[in-house]
């Protein structure tokens, strides 16, 4: 039983609203959980909680592994080629550019190596922000809403990749209005906690 | 290590990417031209006050892209993106004044030489002029970077940003025009004390305020 991930009764308070209290939860290698729930019920600052973006009100939050993160910012240079702008942070995550290039083929992304990012549709884009969570290696993933603008295929690739992840002893937390068709996966209703 | 110079050359090429380069030049030179027109062809009165008016110039030029300097980083996603791989933000703040540093002064240091002959500067307050702005650029970036910071969250905010770091560029204004003068000898010292002290709080001011764009 080794824990990648563990919250001990984390509250969240977000201008004067508070948005959720006593939430704990742990996350193991290969485990996923799908944070659930209405706009609004405190999904996303969860997910930047959890990065370490926000500080909790109460309780505390421990990683003992790298993270990952997708949020509705790709963090791409738009004026950039795809490929120059993923390898930017391949760079700053020290991975090479075969990781990069293996991580491109699995989300079909290959082929738009050399489109600068600012003419990709906003599917493409989130299928590049995965191209740099896979690449990155970190073994806890945090994705707020990774499937937005997708359509079938690219979601098939990015259950597909999740499964990999999970199978290489990866940890994952999903936060989406609707389910993915994930198997085996956990699941915390955000709505039920306000 | 290798993470921190990749940073470093991004900011660089955002900064001299689409001619962006030429900005701050063509502004500092634009003022040397405009100024002689304002004041007249009176040449040992454009000597007096054109040193202090090459400083006016390079303190503006310095303040000119605040506006790109943080804030696109902060809507694109980057900054948050580099504090979850577990950066400090006074290190990401220290890595982003040292590209404003090279990426606004190395051009500057290079217009300074037509900017000064405009304003009738001869060869020794011209030699004056690039030592004094030499060592103030650190500073200068500095204060850029944490005005940036500051106003990422407003819309417009370059102009509030100019107004936040005035105050602390007048002793380097003070201090850096001195040295013009003939009995200014301990200016250089003064100028340099300045411009370290503000490069060493740079960093920890500008980093507390990126981590203030999360909350």
């Amino acid at each position: 039983m080794s824990e990648l991930l563990r919250l001990d009764n984390v509250a969240c308070i977000r201008g004067d609203r508070l948005l959720f209290e006593n939430l704990s939860f742990a996350l193991g290698r290969g485990d996923a959980l799908w944070l659930r729930g209405p706009n609004g019920a405190g999904k996303s600052s969860l997910i930047r909680l959890v990065a370490g973006l926000l500080r909790p009100a109460a309780g505390t939050v421990e990683r003992r592994e790298r993270i990952a993160l997708i949020d509705e910012a790709s963090a791409l240079d738009t004026e950039l080629p795809l490929r120059r702008a993923l390898d930017f942070w391949a760079r700053v995550d020290t991975v090479d550019g075969h990781t990069v290039d293996r991580a491109m083929d699995e989300m079909a992304l290959a082929p738009l190596a050399e489109v600068p990012v600012s003419m990709l549709s906003t599917g493409q884009r989130k299928r590049a922000a995965i191209v740099r969570v896979i690449a990155s290696g970190a073994p806890i993933w945090l994705l707020d809403e990774p499937a937005n603008g997708m359509d079938d295929a690219a979601q098939a690739r990015l259950v597909a990749a999740i499964a990999k992840h999970r199978s290489n002893g990866g940890a994952v937390l999903l936060a989406s209005h609707f389910a993915l068709g994930i198997p085996d996966l956990a699941e915390l209703d955000m709505g039920a906690l306000a | 290590m290798t993470a921190l110079i990749a940073l470093f050359w991004r900011d660089l090429r955002r900064a001299w990417g689409s001619g962006a380069l030429w900005l701050p030049v063509l502004f500092f030179l634009l003022v040397a031209t405009a100024f002689p027109f304002a004041v007249g062809p009176d040449a040992p009165l454009l000597r007096r006050a054109g040193g202090g008016m090459v400083w006016v110039a390079a303190l503006l030029a310095a303040l000119l892209p605040i506006d790109r300097l943080v804030r696109p980083d902060r809507d694109a996603g980057v900054l948050d993106q580099l504090a979850v791989r577990g950066f400090a933000d006074e290190v990401v703040a220290a890595v982003k004044i040292a590209a404003h540093a090279i990426g606004f002064g190395l051009p500057l240091m290079i217009a300074l030489f037509p900017a000064s002959a405009l304003l009738a500067q001869d060869g020794e307050r011209v030699e004056l002029l690039a030592t004094g702005i030499a060592i103030a650029i650190p500073a200068l970036a500095s204060l850029a970077v944490l005005s940036a910071a500051l106003t990422a969250n407003h819309k417009g905010g370059s102009a509030i940003g100019g107004l936040l770091v005035l105050p602390l560029a007048v002793p380097m204004l003070i201090f850096g025009a001195g040295m013009l003068d003939p009995s200014g000898r301990g200016a250089i010292k003064l100028l340099a004390a300045t411009s370290l002290l503000l490069t060493m709080i740079g960093p920890f001011a500008a980093g507390a305020a990126l981590r203030g764009l999360r909350e």
